[in-house]
C-alpha cells in the first residue's frame, strides 16, 4: 500500500438549484455538501456517519460523478491511473466507472425486475465490453456470485424470486463484477433484517480482504458503522463536524453532536432507560443553514461565538479533526466532572 | 393446520422453479388467466376479429348494392330449419319469400312466406367474387340453392344485413387499428422525449399536448367533415377518418408514456446501469421500454374502445363513413328512423355485436390492467 | 393492573395467487392496562397483521381460523373482536378503544385536509363533544405532545412538518380519543436516532400519563429494551419466545432471540465479529414444518425439530419459550 489515498477531496462542495424562487435574485440553492476535505487511504473501510439531510449520500454520489460537483477537486490515484474527477473526460469517465461502483440501499429497487439475475450481474460487463464473449461473461458472472454466496442455479431466476438479503447478495455481485477498486456502499444493510445484516456486513468485509478493496460506507446506524469501519467521518447539514478513527471516536468523541449521536442508540439494557443525553429539536432545512456553526440551534454548549462564526475542521491529533470551538474546554470540563 | 402447511411447503418444487424463474410477461398472464370475465372477453375478441377478418367467407354476399336482393328489400331475418310440418331435413332449408303489392294490400310491399317452397341451404358454394388477403375467392361458406338466404334480413336497399355485420366488424377494426396506431406512436414519441428529457422540452411539448386536449372533439370533426371533398372514394374517406382519430387520441397516451418514464427514470436500477457507464439508447432499449411495454399493451387495449366508440359516433351523426361503406356506426345510423324502430326490428343486429365488440375490449383491458398493476391488487 | 386484552389461538391466512399463505400460526398473548408489550420480528413475521388482526384490520383475502378468539375488556364488558363484522360494529374498536399508529406518518394523513381538520372530525365520530370542544382538545393533545405552537400547527397540512412533527401530530391524534389500547406499527423506524430518542420519551411519559396498554411493533431490539414491560418475539408467523423485557433480553431462551441478540452490533465490544443468523428467512410460500426456525437453528435437532412444532414451556413464572431444548420429552440436550 502507497501512502497515497485512494481518494483526496479539497473544498468538495455539492449545491443543487432549486425550482422556483423571486424572478430577480439568486435562485435558491440546496447546499448538499459544503467544503468537505477527505482522505480516504487504499485497502480502507471509511465511514460516513449522518442523519437524513446531512449530505452523507450526495457526497458518495460526487465521488462516483453521478452528482454535480460544484467546487472543489477531487483526487483519484489508485496507482495505475490517477483522474481528476471534477474535470474528467468522458473517455477517462468511461474507465472511471469500471473502477468506481455504488451498492445501493434498497435491494428492491436496484434491480430491474425485468431481467434474470445472470443478466442483471452481466449488465455492467456488457455495457462496459470488458468482455470479449459471452463464455468469458458468464464465467465472469458465476465467479463472483460464488463469491457473494449466491446459488448458481438461481441465476436463471428473476429478482422477484430472492429475499432482502438474497438481493442485496446480487446486488453486491453486480456491483463488483466490473473489478473495482473503490466502492461506495450507501446504506446498504439499512434496509435488511437484523439476522441478515449480520451476514452482509461480513461479506462486505471478507470481499474487501479479498479484492483489496477500498470501501466507503455510508450509515446513519453507528453501532454498524463502529463495528466494519476503520475510520469514520461524522457530517452535519452538509459540513464534516469530526473525523478520526473508529476506535478513537467511540472512545473519546469530540464533537457534541457526535457525542448526542452515540448517546441516542437505544441501549440494549432495560435498566438503562432515560440515562441518554437528548437532543432538541430537528436538523435545520440545507436551504436555509443557520449561521455560524450549523449544530448551533441544537446544541447546548452554543455560545454567541458559536452562532457568528463557522468553526473550520481542525486536526486535533494524529487522525482526529474535529470542528468546534469549544471541544478543548468541554472534553477538560467532562474531565473534571468525571474526576 | 400444520399438515397444510406441511403439504404447502412441499408442493412441488418444479412448478415453485416455474414460478421463480417466470418473467414478468409471464406473471402477468398468470394472473390475467385467473380472471374468468376477461378470459371470455378474450374468447369472444378472437372470434369477433376472425370473423370480421373472414368476413368475405364467412358472409354468402357482397355486402354492397352489388349483392343486394332486389325480390327482398326490407326482407325478415330467415332462420334455417330441419323440420316443419311437411317433414324433417337432414339438410337446413329456408322458404322462398315472395312479395306482392296490390289494392289488396292498400299499395304496400307484403311479404308472404311460402312455406311448401323450400331452398335447402348449401355449403361451400360459389358466389360473388372476392378478395381476401390477396387471393381471390368466389366460394363462401353456405348459401342456399335457390334465390338468397337472410340471416339477418335485410335493408331497404336489399342489402343483406349479416353480411353487412361482418364487413362492418371488419371496417370498425380497422379504423381503430389505425386510429390506435398513428395515437400510439405519436404518444410514444412525444411522451418518450418529453419524458426522457424532462425540464424545458417536456415544458413546451406538454403545452402542445394540453392544447390539443382541449379541442372540443365533436365540432373539430364537424369542420373536418365538411372539409372532405364530396369526391373522395369511400377508402380515402375511411383513412383520412381513421387519422383524425388518431390525431385526436394521442394526447392521453403520450401523458401516460411521459409520466411512466418520468418515474422509471428516477429508479435505482437505471441510475445502477448509469453509473456502469451504459448509454441513453441501451438504458432506453433494456430498461425503460420492457418497463413500460405492459403499460402500453393494456393502454392500447383500453383505447381501443374510445376508437371503435368514436368512428360509430361520428358515422352515427353523419360525418364519418357513409352508406356504401359498412362500419358498425353506419349500421348503427340506420336504425334511428321510426320505421325501422316499428316496422323492421333486424335492424338492431349489428348493434349486439357492436355491444359485444366494446364490452369485450372493455373487459380484456380491465383483465390486462389488473393483471399488469400489483398495486391495484386487493390481495396483497 | 385489570387485563385489557386476550388473544387466543390467533390464525390468519392469506389467499393469494401463489397460493394459500400462512401468516400467523397459533398466537397467544395477552395485555394488561398500563403495560407496553414489544411485539419483535423481522419481516414477513406477522407482527403487523398479528396487531391488525385486533382492529380486524386485515384485507379481504384474509381466513382466520375457527378457535381464534380476541378478546377486548372494557369498562362496559368484554368484546369479542371476531364477531364484530359491520363497520359500525368495528366503530367501538377502531380509532375508539384502539388506536393504531404507523411507521409512515404521511400515508395516515389525509394530504388535503388540515391536521387540526382530521383531529376534529375523528373526536366528532367517536366522542360525543362538539366541535369547538374538539378543537380545544385538539389543541391540547398537539401541545402535549410536543409541537411548538400548536394552535398554527393545527391549521398545517402534514406535508408541511418534518418527520418527527408528523409522528408527534400522528401521536396526537391517536390519543385524543383516550384509547384503552394504542398499536405503534414501528412508529420509529423511519425517524433519525436523534429524533427516534426523542419520540419514545414522549411515549413514555404518555403511558405513564394515560394509563393505556401499548403494543409496540418493531424490529429493533434496543428500542424494545427502552420502551417495553414485556416482550413477544415472533418468527414466521409463531410466537417463539415470550416474557418480562429482563428475562429475555438477558436470559434469552429460545435459539432464534439469541440469534438475534448476537448479530446486533455492540458499541461495547467492537473486537467480536458479528454473528449473523445462518441461512435466509424462508419465503412465507415455503413454510418449514415443525419448528419454523429449525432451517437456521444451530442447536438443530435432527428428526425433531423438522418434525414437531415445538409447544410453550415455562423458562420461569413469566417467561415461556416454545423450543424442543426446553421440553423435557426429547431429553436430547
Amino acid at each position: 500500500m502507497s501512502d497515497k489515498p485512494l481518494i483526496s477531496t479539497r473544498d468538495l462542495s455539492v449545491h443543487f438549484p432549486l425550482r422556483g424562487g423571486g424572478l430577480f435574485g439568486p435562485k435558491p440553492v440546496v447546499r448538499a455538501v459544503e467544503g468537505v476535505n477527505i482522505d480516504i487511504p487504499k485497502g480502507h473501510f471509511f465511514g460516513i456517519v449522518g442523519e437524513s439531510g446531512s449530505g452523507k449520500t450526495t457526497l458518495g454520489r460526487a465521488l462516483l460523478r453521478a452528482a454535480p460537483i460544484t467546487r472543489g477537486d477531487v483526487d483519484y490515484d489508485d496507482g495505475e491511473v490517477q483522474y481528476d474527477l471534477p474535470n474528467i473526460n468522458d473517455k477517462e469517465l468511461k474507465d472511471y466507472r469500471t473502477r468506481a461502483q455504488l451498492i445501493f440501499q434498497d435491494p428492491y429497487a436496484a434491480l430491474s425486475p425485468r431481467m434474470t439475475v445472470r443478466d442483471i450481474i452481466a449488465e455492467p460487463l456488457e455495457v462496459m465490453g470488458l468482455t470479449k464473449s459471452k463464455q468469458e461473461t458468464d464465467e465472469r458472472v458465476r465467479e463472483i456470485a460464488a463469491k457473494c454466496r449466491l446459488n448458481l442455479e438461481h441465476l436463471r431466476r428473476f429478482p422477484h424470486a430472492f429475499s432482502g438479503g438474497q438481493r442485496q447478495r446480487i446486488s453486491i455481485a453486480r456491483a463488483l463484477v466490473s473489478r473495482p477498486r473503490f466502492v461506495v456502499a450507501d446504506e446498504s444493510v439499512a434496509a435488511l433484517d437484523v439476522s441478515i445484516q449480520a451476514d452482509v456486513l461480513n461479506l462486505l468485509k471478507e470481499i474487501q480482504h479479498e479484492m483489496g478493496l477500498t470501501f466507503m460506507f455510508i450509515s446513519h446506524d453507528l453501532s454498524v458503522v463502529a463495528h466494519v469501519c476503520d475510520h469514520v467521518a461524522v457530517m452535519y447539514l452538509g459540513r464534516l463536524v469530526e473525523s478520526a478513527p473508529t476506535r478513537e471516536l467511540f472512545a473519546a468523541p469530540r464533537h457534541p453532536y457526535t457525542k448526542a449521536l452515540l448517546s441516542a442508540i437505544p441501549s440494549l439494557d432495560p435498566d438503562d432507560r432515560g440515562k441518554a443525553e437528548k437532543l432538541e429539536g430537528e436538523i435545520p432545512s440545507p436551504t436555509n443553514p443557520p449561521p455560524g456553526c450549523k449544530f448551533q440551534t441544537r446544541c447546548r454548549f452554543a455560545q454567541d461565538h458559536c452562532r457568528k462564526v463557522e468553526p473550520k475542521l481542525e486536526q486535533s491529533g494524529s487522525e482526529h479533526a474535529v470542528a468546534c470551538h469549544r471541544w478543548q474546554e468541554l472534553m477538560e470540563s467532562q474531565a473534571l466532572e468525571t474526576t | 393446520m400444520t399438515d397444510t402447511t406441511a403439504i404447502n411447503a412441499n408442493a412441488d418444487q418444479g412448478l415453485k422453479e416455474a414460478y421463480f424463474t417466470a418473467g414478468q410477461g409471464q406473471l402477468i398472464w398468470t394472473r390475467f388467466k385467473k380472471q374468468k370475465a376477461a378470459m371470455v372477453g378474450v374468447m369472444v375478441l378472437v372470434v369477433l376479429i376472425l370473423s370480421g377478418l373472414f368476413a368475405p367467407f364467412l358472409t354468402p354476399y357482397t355486402p354492397t348494392i352489388a349483392g343486394r336482393d332486389s325480390g327482398y328489400q326490407n326482407g325478415a331475418p330467415q332462420i334455417p330449419k330441419f323440420w316443419d310440418e311437411n317433414g324433417f331435413s337432414a339438410r337446413p332449408f329456408i322458404y322462398t319469400p315472395s312479395r306482392e303489392r296490390s289494392a289488396a294490400t292498400n299499395f304496400r310491399w307484403v311479404t308472404t312466406v311460402d312455406r311448401d317452397a323450400r331452398r335447402y341451404m348449401t355449403f361451400f358454394p360459389k358466389g360473388d367474387k372476392y378478395k381476401l388477403f390477396g387471393i381471390s375467392g368466389s366460394r363462401h361458406l353456405f348459401g342456399v340453392d335457390e334465390g338468397k338466404i337472410h340471416l339477418f334480413g335485410t335493408d331497404g336497399g336489399g342489402k343483406d344485413i349479416f353480411s353487412r355485420t361482418f364487413h362492418a366488424i371488419n371496417t370498425s377494426l380497422a379504423v381503430g387499428t389505425i386510429g390506435v396506431f398513428i395515437a400510439f406512436f405519436m404518444a410514444l414519441i412525444i411522451g418518450g422525449i418529453s419524458g426522457y428529457y424532462g425540464g424545458w422540452i417536456d415544458s413546451i411539448l406538454q403545452m402542445i399536448t394540453d392544447a390539443v386536449r382541449t379541442i372540443p372533439a365533436i365540432p373539430l370533426f364537424m369542420a373536418l367533415s365538411a372539409f372532405i371533398p364530396i369526391e373522395w372514394s369511400a377508402e380515402a374517406r375511411f383513412l383520412f377518418i381513421s387519422m383524425i382519430l388518431g390525431f385526436i387520441g394521442w394526447p392521453t397516451l403520450a401523458r401516460r408514456v411521459r409520466t411512466h418514464l418520468l418515474t422509471e427514470r428516477n429508479q435505482e436500477y437505471v441510475l445502477a446501469a448509469q453509473l456502469c457507464g451504459a448509454s441513453p439508447s441501451h438504458i432506453i432499449r433494456k430498461h425503460l421500454l420492457p418497463s413500460f411495454t405492459s403499460y402500453i399493451i393494456v393502454d392500447l387495449v383500453i383505447s381501443f374502445p374510445y376508437m371503435v366508440l368514436s368512428e360509430t359516433a361520428l358515422s352515427f351523426i353523419g360525418l364519418g363513413l357513409k352508406d356504401p361503406v359498412n362500419s358498425l356506426g353506419v349500421m348503427l345510423q340506420s336504425v334511428t328512423s321510426a320505421d325501422v324502430l316499428l316496422n323492421y326490428q333486424w335492424y338492431f343486429i349489428p348493434v349486439i355485436f357492436f355491444i359485444t365488440l366494446v364490452l369485450a375490449f372493455v373487459f380484456v383491458g380491465d383483465g390486462l390492467r389488473d393483471a399488469a398493476d400489483p398495486y391495484g391488487d386487493t390481495k396483497k | 393492573m385489570s387485563r385489557l386484552l386476550d388473544v387466543n389461538n390467533l390464525t390468519l391466512q392469506f389467499d393469494t395467487d401463489e397460493g394459500r399463505i400462512t401468516a400467523v400460526d397459533d398466537v397467544s398473548f395477552s395485555l394488561e392496562a398500563g403495560e407496553v408489550m414489544g411485539l419483535v420480528g423481522e419481516s414477513g413475521s406477522g407482527k403487523s397483521v398479528t396487531a391488525k388482526s385486533i382492529m380486524k384490520l386485515n384485507p379481504g383475502n384474509a381466513i382466520y381460523s375457527d378457535d381464534t378468539k380476541v378478546t377486548l375488556h372494557l369498562e362496559s364488558g368484554p368484546v369479542d373482536v371476531m364477531s364484530l363484522n359491520t363497520s359500525t360494529e368495528l366503530q367501538v374498536i377502531r380509532g375508539g378503544a384502539i388506536s393504531m399508529i404507523f411507521q409512515e406518518p404521511m400515508a395516515s394523513f389525509a394530504p388535503a385536509i388540515s391536521i387540526g381538520d382530521q383531529m376534529v372530525e375523528q373526536l366528532l365520530i367517536h366522542t360525543d363533544m362538539n366541535s369547538k370542544r374538539a378543537k380545544e382538545v385538539s389543541i391540547e393533545m398537539l401541545d402535549r405532545v410536543g409541537i411548538s405552537d400548536a394552535s398554527t400547527r393545527f391549521k398545517q397540512f402534514a406535508f408541511e412538518l418534518s418527520g418527527g412533527m408528523r409522528q408527534r401530530a400522528m401521536i396526537a391524534m391517536a390519543l385524543s380519543t383516550k384509547p384503552k389500547l394504542l398499536i405503534a406499527d414501528e412508529p420509529t423506524t423511519a425517524l433519525d436516532v436523534t429524533i427516534q430518542a426523542q419520540v419514545i420519551d414522549l411515549m413514555k411519559d404518555l403511558v405513564t400519563e394515560f394509563g393505556m396498554g401499548i403494543i409496540f411493533i418493531t424490529h429493533d431490539l434496543g428500542v424494545i429494551a427502552q420502551t417495553a414491560d414485556k416482550v413477544a418475539v415472533m418468527y414466521l408467523g409463531r410466537l417463539v419466545e415470550q416474557g418480562p423485557v429482563r428475562d429475555v433480553l438477558r436470559n434469552p431462551s429460545h435459539p432464534y432471540t439469541r440469534g438475534l441478540l448476537d448479530a446486533l452490533p455492540n458499541l461495547d465490544d467492537l473486537d467480536t465479529p458479528l454473528s449473523p443468523v445462518p441461512g435466509d428467512i424462508p419465503s412465507p410460500l415455503e413454510r418449514p414444518p415443525g419448528c419454523v426456525f429449525h432451517t437456521r437453528c444451530s442447536e438443530f435437532i435432527e428428526g425433531r425439530c423438522n418434525v414437531d412444532t415445538p409447544v410453550f414451556s415455562d423458562i420461569n413464572e413469566n417467561h415461556r419459550a416454545a423450543c424442543h431444548l426446553h421440553t423435557p420429552a426429547g431429553g436430547a440436550k
